[in-house]
């Protein structure tokens, strides 16, 4: 542990050389002036206090001198000060910043596959807590890089006074050194617990409040009242524990120099009566072993804090190593004027990646062929977990085929350009994605070419022209986080406008009108086939859907189950000849059927998802 | 109290008020004060020993006529080792009794501030709140802990260091006495000035460092978006500007903080030189011993490290405090519903009759939801209510079960008004299963017998199996021991919602309250989904929120609502014969967007 935390650190000095530099001097420079004012005590106790006092004379020059002398240390102890936690504190801050940004700069390059198999909190504390938790160290480190310095020069000073005060030194200084060590590696696996602890009772807390409602309708307070106070009780006992060390370690690296200095003053009195020494080394001696106390300190939080440094770096590694490139192709797809893209899956094979290398993957998608072809509307239908969804991320190579190809215009979509693929395809997600930002930002997402104008005219399209006006601050206006000021459809009508915006010239639903009210959904359908203009579809679409509604306005139905195409067709060829197609869309009807022969019971029959959102408090 | 916002007595409610607050709160925190006050103060008597045996040393020991008397010189050592053990043992006694009397006091106070949240009302935890209630219990406890670990022993050491260090130094000599003092008040000014800045820095560097996280979220959790439009380059512009104004509030607060330990380092130097100056002029007039002066100068360095880290402590101190506050102020509060208890009601054996008498429903500074409610509900007869978003539908749902109390009128099980019935018989007769249907990160089996943890895996099966989800449950991995994951993400939102119906089932109500789903599940799911529905509402007195009509179809009996006043009721079949009614308007909307 200790080697991989020193070198964790010293990465850390490589990568800030400069700053560790002026840091470490400083601290350097400190610990001399802190040897030095022990020696100027020593001095002008021994050479003007005791002979002014012995002469009850007092030689002015010397006593000015002496005054000069300690305040001028002090200065020079600002100064390193200074230098020392400035320099400790930028490197730490700077450190933290550089790895942050490249710690995210890897998240935007890793493909999706990639952020799919982490958990989201995870992503978070990499590039939060663990980044912090590895440059931890660093505040401390040039005090006790200095510290240590310090020792050595303090060692080599007593040896130059006298050789007997000297082993009481080389006695007490390793001793305060091991006592901080031993001290750290105790206190290190105590403090992890309760920390570990910590974040296991904020767990319960979380979701227990999350669950207030059935905790409070079933009556269970008293229950996860336990539950909380069983984690709450065993995270007091770690911090009881953590606080016992403490009581032992603290007031013993206090004691351990005052009995130095007692030792001192023993021995140096046996070498004052020698004559070996006189009142000037012993007192110097005497205030060094006070002073140098608590510096020594600075090496035992550098310690304490390595485990900790060494998980998060590991943890940043594992972003950072992260292999895996979704690199883009140099083709364009740029025709003039535009018109609308086709779409084609040539026996498309798809695979989520396994968590871990030694595992199969989840097969998603097999032999998948289809085309979209220009101008026209696809439905795409199938029951949960066929791997609709798939189907649209490969479409706008969100994540690439394991076999087979997607094509654009006849164009493999992994030889186009990022700029010319995301001006050609737009995706719009099951669950609406908005950024904390203004109306206009989250449109426009700072595409060029995209004015005022362009944004409305999306927003019409979207039918989101309305409550967008009816905002207060009008485009201008902020959504706030995850876009909470809006309600779920106007969230998705939004996402909607901002697909539109870019004028994509295939337009990928993923059932992204679910909290659009039908009516709405299908003039949004209508208005995309045959824009205002008058002239043909601006776009093809493939379209995610589970309404009839929705259905019947698509050229054609693709009818997936289980990551194969079983049909397709037309939405009435597919009703006749399909049995799977006529079961999931006529489901309703079904149940309505079963309803009237067992009449008895009173049978509940829906008639369609319900789809409206309660919005009362 | 009524109003949605905790109680805040004081705004600036001063640091002593609070902790008087505390103390009354936990009486546990004064057991056996005195004596760690009395460890304490022989504790900090160990840090002026040394300076004391500097002195005795060299004035009795060393600078004596006829050299130095190593007699007096180890006697001094000796007796001193001697206070450092006795002291160092009562630091470690100290310590150990304030931390265990502190921690086991903030334990429970988490714990009571725990139970006290899950006693709040609804209106008190709502959604948007819950964020802050549970760092009620979280981070504000943990930042009074974290304080008492670190801060609050050397605040309580430092300060006694300080007046014991000034006892002894006016023991010695008041006038150099003055001097220290006179050297450190002008700085002591500066820091406290400086704390002030350094108090408003850091409130920057939290407030930056909530954006930053808040950026690093929005480009993890929108990968997809940032990877379908291609803004790679203005995501990482974003990150890289949060980062950067993070880091140079960062830098900012640093730079504060260092110019106060400069401040209190610069003081030490002038007293330093100050009562070496004044020192030997005393000594030249015969006033002030060799040692005495010696002494002084350890003492001196004795006195600077405790105002600089008093002062620093300070600042965590007030951070600790304001969390000390939150937490009170969340136990001050008290539940506006209240369970009445031991002098409550039991609810009568057997089906349960609803009666509504001129209920209204405000909530706090709104217009009323619900105006003048008077209506009769049969015992076992099923009852939907519709009505269009905001109508006050949800209202029936929240008033039957006694999340919140009306306004106006009373509500009536069985003839007993809502408000006179334990909790105890409430919660086990009337059972509410909430939109969401939120299940706990623990297996299928624990959750479905979360109101009944005596029930075993066998019964279990047997309900599972009355309620035609036998095959569903053999198709899960491992059956009732299939772990559902944090919020039930593990499964789908349909499955998620059979496990929430189970759940109430296996609690056996006399009256459920259903608040009907709404989120998007694909139609065959829905079908298992509404005969789940229909075995557990069987023989129950039932009053559904109805989202979709189709369950207002099935009912006995459907209760339309609009703006907070019951205009319809009666069978679904009777209602839509009028066209032109809000049911029949309702009801019209509703096959145009299925058929």
């Amino acid at each position: 542990m200790l080697g991989r935390g020193l070198a964790v650190l010293g990465r850390a000095i490589r990568e800030q050389p400069r700053i560790f530099a002026v840091a470490v001097t400083s601290s350097v420079l400190f610990g001399v002036m802190v040897i030095a004012s022990a020696y100027v005590v020593g001095a002008v106790v021994g050479e003007v206090v005791v002979p002014s006092i012995a002469d009850g004379s007092v030689a002015v020059g010397a006593l000015a001198l002496a005054a000069a002398a300690l305040f001028g240390i002090s200065v020079l102890r600002v100064v390193a000060i200074f230098g020392r936690r400035l320099g400790a504190g930028y490197m730490q801050y700077r450190l933290q910043a550089a790895y942050r940004r490249r710690v995210t700069r890897r998240y935007l390059d890793l493909p999706l596959a990639w952020h799919q198999r982490n958990a989201t909190g995870t992503l978070l504390s990499n590039a939060n807590s663990d980044v912090e938790a590895a440059w931890y160290p660093i505040a401390p480190l040039p005090f006790a890089v200095g510290t240590l310095v310090m020792l050595v020069g303090a060692i080599a000073s007593l040896f130059l006074t006298d050789w007997a005060l000297a082993l009481v030194g080389l006695a007490v200084f390793p001793a305060l050194f091991a006592l901080n060590v031993v001290y750290s590696r105790r206190m290190a696996p105590r403090q992890a617990r309760a920390q570990r602890l910590r974040a296991e009772v904020s767990g319960i807390a979380h979701e227990s409040f999350d669950g207030a409602l059935v905790v409070k309708t079933m009556g269970r307070e008293a229950q996860e009242t336990v539950r909380f106070s069983a984690r709450a009780g065993e995270l007091r006992d770690a911090l009881i524990s953590v606080g016992r060390l403490r009581g032992v370690f603290d007031p013993l690296l206090e004691t351990l120099p005052s009995l130095g200095t007692l030792a001192v003053l023993v021995v140096g009195a046996v070498r004052l009566r020698h004559g070996a020494i006189g009142v000037t080394e012993l007192v110097s001696v005497a205030f060094l072993f006070t002073v140098l106390a608590f510096p020594v300190r600075a090496i035992g939080w550098v310690l304490a804090e390595l485990p900790r440094s060494v998980a998060g770096w590991d943890r940043v590694r594992r972003v950072l190593d992260a292999t895996g490139e979704m690199p883009y192709g140099d083709r364009r797809l740029d025709p003039d004027p535009p018109a609308p893209a086709s779409l084609a899956f040539h026996d498309v094979h798809f695979a989520y990646e396994p968590a871990e290398a030694h595992l199969p993957g989840v097969a998603v998608l097999g032999e998948v062929s289809f085309t979209v072809p220009a101008g026209k509307t696809v439905a795409l239908v199938g029951p949960t977990g066929a791997g609709k969804s798939t189907v649209a991320s490969l479409a706008v190579r969100l994540v690439d085929p394991r076999a087979g190809t997607v094509t654009l215009d006849g164009v493999d979509v992994r030889d186009l350009s990022a700029e010319s693929l995301t001006s050609t395809v737009a995706l719009v997600a099951q669950v609406p994605f908005v950024f904390d930002d203004t109306v206009r930002a989250n449109i426009t997402l700072d595409r060029p070419g995209i004015g005022d104008d362009d944004v409305w005219a999306a927003l019409r399209l979207a039918e989101a022209d309305g409550f967008v006006a009816a905002l207060p601050d009008g485009l201008d206006t902020l959504v706030g986080e995850r876009g909470t000021s809006l309600s779920g459809g106007q969230r998705q009508r939004l996402t909607l406008a901002r697909a539109l915006a870019g004028r994509p010239r295939l337009l990928v639903l993923d059932d992204a009108t679910s909290a659009v009210d039908p009516r709405v959904e299908a003039a949004i359908l209508a208005g995309l086939r045959a824009p205002a203009g008058g002239q043909g579809a601006a776009a093809s679409i493939l379209v995610v859907a589970y309404r009839r509604a929705t259905i019947a306005l698509a050229d054609e139905v693709i009818y997936l189950e289980q990551g194969r195409v079983l049909a397709r067709g037309t939405h009435r060829e597919l009703l006749a000849t399909v049995p799977g197609y006529a079961d999931l869309v006529t489901a309703y009807e079904q149940a309505e059927r079963e309803r009237e022969q067992t009449r008895t019971y009173e049978e509940v029959t829906p008639l369609a998802s319900g789809l409206e959102i309660e919005v009362d408090r | 109290m009524t109003s949605g916002e905790p109680q805040r007595p004081e705004a600036t409610e001063s640091a002593w008020r609070t902790m008087r607050r505390g103390l009354a709160l936990s009486p546990e925190l004064r057991v056996g004060l005195a004596g760690t006050l009395a460890l304490a103060l022989v504790y900090m008597v160990g840090r002026v020993a040394v300076p004391v045996a500097v002195q005795r040393g060299i004035d009795d020991g060393l600078t004596v006529a006829g050299g130095p008397d190593l007699g007096v010189v180890g006697a001094v050592a000796v007796a001193t080792a001697a206070v450092l053990v006795v002291t160092t043992i009562c630091g470690y006694l100290m310590m150990r009794r304030l931390f265990t009397v502190s921690e086991t006091a903030l334990a429970n106070v988490r714990t009571r501030a725990f139970r006290h949240v899950h006693d709040l009302s609804m209106l008190h935890q709502q959604s948007e709140r819950r964020g802050s209630l549970v760092s009620r219990v979280t981070s504000d406890v943990d930042q009074i802990t974290q304080f008492l670990q670190w801060g609050g022993v050397i605040l309580i050491v430092n300060l006694g260091q300080l007046v014991v260090t000034t006892a002894v130094m006016l023991a010695y000599s008041w006038r150099l006495t003055l001097v220290v003092i006179v050297a450190f008040a002008p700085a002591v000014l500066v820091i406290r000035a400086l704390q002030r800045r350094l108090g408003a820095a850091y409130g920057v560097v939290r407030q930056r460092t909530g954006a930053l996280l808040g950026t690093i979220a929005e480009s993890v959790v929108g990968a997809p978006v940032i990877r379908a439009y291609g803004i790679a380059g203005r995501t990482s512009r974003r990150l890289d500007d949060a980062i950067d104004a993070q880091r140079t509030a960062q830098q900012r607060a640093i730079r504060i903080s260092i110019m106060g330990s400069s401040v209190g380092e610069l003081a030490a130097g002038v007293a330093l030189a100050g009562v070496v100056v004044l020192g030997v002029l005393l000594g030249v007039d015969g006033s002030l011993s060799v040692g005495q002066l010696t002494a002084f100068l350890f003492l001196v360095t004795l006195f600077i490290q405790p105002v600089q880290i008093a002062t620093e402590v300070l600042n965590e101190a007030q951070n600790a405090i304001a969390g000390w506050r939150r937490v009170l102020d969340v136990l001050d509060v008290a539940p506006d519903v209240a369970d009445p208890g031991e002098q409550g009601r039991e609810l009568p054996d057997g089906p349960l009759d609803i009666r509504f008498a001129g209920v209204s429903f405000a909530y706090p500074g709104s217009p009323p939801v619900l105006h003048d409610v008077t209506l009769d509900i049969p015992a076992k007869s099923r009852v939907a209510v519709v009505g269009e978003t905001g109508s006050g539908k949800t209202t029936f749902a929240k008033l039957l079960t006694r999340l919140m109390d009306p306004t106006e009128g009373t509500v009536l099980l069985s003839g007993v008004p809502l408000d006179r019935v334990r909790f105890s018989s409430l919660r086990s007769r009337v059972v509410m299963v909430p939109q969401d249907g939120f299940l706990f990160d623990a297996t299928v089996g624990e959750n479905v017998r979360f109101a009944r943890p005596e029930l075993t895996d066998e019964q279990l099966t047997v309900a599972f199996t009355e309620l035609g989800l036998a095959d569903w449950l053999d198709g899960l991995p491992s059956g009732l021991d299939t772990p559902v994951g944090e919020r039930g993400e593990a499964l789908s939102v349909g499955e998620r919602q059979l496990v929430a119906l189970a759940r109430a089932y296996v609690a056996d109500p006399d009256l459920l309250v259903l608040d009907e789903a709404t989120s998007a599940v694909d139609p065959a799911t829905e079908v298992r989904l509404q005969r789940t529905l229909d075995a557990v509402t069987r023989g129950r007195t039932t009053l559904a929120i109805a989202h979709r009509l189709s369950t207002a179809q099935a009912a006995d009996e459907v209760i339309v609502v609009d703006r907070g006043r019951i205009v319809q009721r009666g069978p679904h079949d009777e209602l839509v014969r009028d066209p032109d009614s809000v049911y029949g308007l309702l009801y019209a909307s509703w096959l145009e967007q299925t058929r």
